[in-house]
């Protein structure tokens, strides 16, 4: 169909007015699922289903801090941090790093002014985050109900067809 | 063996060398100093976020090269397993364990995972004859097998049960314990293998006086969730490994009757007097040997010696 100058406007206007309204409930858009793999070693990665999360959670900030525009949960938190803070950083990796303890790391001089100085790194981060939730509303918590064990990881823990073969006999005391 | 006897052997063991050598001993006391290294690094161990896995005593079994377990370290039926009615304890096959404790002011269990904590003080350091054990700068107990003779003093004189006694070799018995990683990765200013790999960062590797003001922090920040108490900050003087936990200590098996200043400050005498120690070593035997032959003695070195072989 033609559209003159007029519906042009109107639709357009339709279209910010629609924008205007999701950017009020959720303030950036998000991806329906994310493969999360950086580590990946010991267990696979973890296909996470972002879009059943953000349906089963009652906020962005449950997982993403403040730093997606929303208000955050934890009290103590918001004392500093109200909604208004939306960042352009929301991938917990670009914040919590893979090995902060490297030696590097270890002797990069602390600046003065940052206030956060016990910050889990990345791996703690998804664990303390997806664990501390699931163990309250009952979602997965077994070690491979999130990954299943590579061939390293099964030799790493002695199990699956690394497993020891007489088991127990005697252990020590 | 009780608490009470250990320290009186310790003691035993001291006054006998005194008796040996009192003047040395006070020239050695005023130089030597056993006061915590100011940089030495720690380990912060937060219970609250254990959930048991196991994944340390893996990784602490692939990097000091431990051999093969008898089970998976997937396999979480070892939390039920009792030995002469006590929890697992490490072994010279396992220098960390996870013990799961059911408490009364928690209703999901609590687990804690034992080593080695790296006193300030470490009583095994002075209690050793000959002198196999070492404080480093960066705050691990390390010891050298190739000095240690099996006498198993340490065994005794470690308020946290750690050190274990190999049996494997009768020719060179040896103590095994964890040592912090130090040769592997310490010394190169990398974390142990076991805080490494914790999924949940239980432990928190880094200098043990910034640790200190981070467990106050967290404690602070979450009066509810924290007891009061950071295990380690002053126990024995003060230990490398401190935890911070959401139930009372003693409930996750912890000793809270341990004196707040170390057990060392009795011995301290008693250090300088382990080099000389050294060199009246086989005379020393010597003469245990011709006593117990010869039966019956008072002498303090024959106390002693037969404390030593009692005290398992
Ligand atoms: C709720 C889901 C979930 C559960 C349950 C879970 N994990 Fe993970 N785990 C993750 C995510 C997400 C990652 C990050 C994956 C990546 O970046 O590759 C991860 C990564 C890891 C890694 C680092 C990557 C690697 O392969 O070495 C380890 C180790 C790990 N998990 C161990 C465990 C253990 C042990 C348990 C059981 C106590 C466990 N996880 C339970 C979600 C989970
Ligand atoms: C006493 C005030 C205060 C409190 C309370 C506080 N923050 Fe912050 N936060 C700050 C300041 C100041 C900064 C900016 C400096 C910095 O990065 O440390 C900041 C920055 C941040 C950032 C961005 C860091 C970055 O790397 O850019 C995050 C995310 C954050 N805080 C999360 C939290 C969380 C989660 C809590 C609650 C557990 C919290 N904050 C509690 C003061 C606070
Ligand atoms: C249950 C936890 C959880 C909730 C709730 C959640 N997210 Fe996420 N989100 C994640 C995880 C985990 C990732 C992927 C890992 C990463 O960030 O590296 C992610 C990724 C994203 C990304 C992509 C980041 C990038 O740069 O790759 C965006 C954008 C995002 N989330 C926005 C949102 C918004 C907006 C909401 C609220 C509507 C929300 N998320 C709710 C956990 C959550
Ligand atoms: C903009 C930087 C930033 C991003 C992005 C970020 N974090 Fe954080 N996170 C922080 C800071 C800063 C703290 C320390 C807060 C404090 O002092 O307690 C923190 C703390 C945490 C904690 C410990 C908080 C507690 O209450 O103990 C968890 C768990 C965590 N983040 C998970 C995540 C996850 C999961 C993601 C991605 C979905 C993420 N973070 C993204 C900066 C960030
Ligand atoms: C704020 C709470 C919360 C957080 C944080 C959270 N989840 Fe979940 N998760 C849930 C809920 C709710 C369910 C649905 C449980 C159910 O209904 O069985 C769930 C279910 C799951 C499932 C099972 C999905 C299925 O199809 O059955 C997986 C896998 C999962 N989550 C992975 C993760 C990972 C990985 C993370 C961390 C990056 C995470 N979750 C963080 C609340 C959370």
């Amino acid at each position: 169909m033609a559209i003159n100058g007029k519906q042009l406007i109107t639709w357009m206007g339709a279209i910010l007015l629609s924008c205007f309204l999701a950017v009020s409930c959720y303030a950036m858009d998000y991806p329906d699922e994310v493969e999360i793999d950086s580590l990946a070693n010991l267990y696979e990665g973890v296909v996470f289903d972002h879009a059943m999360h953000v349906e089963a959670t009652e906020d962005c900030s449950d997982c993403h801090h403040h730093t997606t525009g929303t208000q955050v949960a934890n009290e103590y938190c918001a004392k500093c941090h109200d909604g208004a803070q939306e960042m352009d950083i929301v991938s917990c990796q670009e914040c919590h790093s893979a090995n902060p303890l490297s030696p590097e790391n270890l002797h990069i001089p602390r600046d003065d002014y940052n206030y956060h100085l016990d910050k889990p790194n990345l791996k703690a981060a998804y664990h303390l985050n997806c664990m501390g939730c699931h163990q309250q509303v009952g979602g997965p918590t077994g070690c491979e109900d999130c990954h299943a064990k590579t061939d390293d990881g099964e030799r790493f823990y002695y199990s699956g067809k690394y497993a020891p073969e007489e088991p127990a006999h005697k252990s020590g005391h | 063996m009780s608490k009470i006897s250990r320290r009186k052997f310790l003691a035993g063991s001291m006054a006998g060398g005194a008796a040996v050598m009192m003047s040395p001993a006070k020239k050695a006391l005023a130089s030597g100093s056993f006061d915590g290294f100011p940089d030495g690094m720690g380990v912060l161990v937060d219970l609250t976020r254990c959930v048991g896995c196991r994944t340390c005593e893996a990784a602490c079994n692939k990097e000091q090269k431990l051999p093969d377990p008898a089970l998976p370290f997937d396999d979480y039926s070892v939390f039920d397993e009792l030995h002469l009615g006590q929890k697992r304890r490490t072994t010279d096959k396992a220098y960390t364990v996870v013990n799961r404790y059911e408490t009364e002011s928690s209703t999901a269990p609590v687990y804690r995972k034992i080593q080695c904590n790296h006193c300030n003080e470490p009583t095994c350091l002075t209690s050793c004859f000959v002198n196999a054990y070492t404080k480093t700068p960066e705050g691990a107990v390390i010891y050298n097998p190739k000095v240690c003779v099996g006498c198993r003093n340490c065994m005794i004189a470690c308020p946290f049960h750690i050190p274990a006694y190999s049996y494997d070799s009768v020719l060179n018995p040896v103590i095994k314990k964890c040592v912090f990683c130090y040769d592997t990765r310490l010394k190169n200013g990398k974390p142990p293998a076991c805080v490494e790999s914790c999924p949940q960062q239980v432990m928190t590797f880094g200098k043990r006086k910034e640790l200190l003001k981070i467990a106050h922090e967290r404690i602070r920040k979450n009066p509810d969730k924290y007891v009061d108490q950071i295990y380690g900050e002053k126990e024995v003087g003060g230990t490398g490994w401190f935890y911070i936990s959401n139930v009372p200590f003693e409930e996750a098996g912890f000793d809270q009757d341990l004196p707040k200043e170390p057990i060392i400050n009795n011995v301290k005498g008693f250090l300088a007097i382990v080099p000389m120690v050294l060199t009246i070593w086989p005379a020393l035997f010597t003469g245990f040997h011709l006593l117990s032959t010869k039966g019956k003695s008072h002498s303090h070195g024959d106390e002693n010696g037969h404390d030593g072989q009692e005290g398992q």
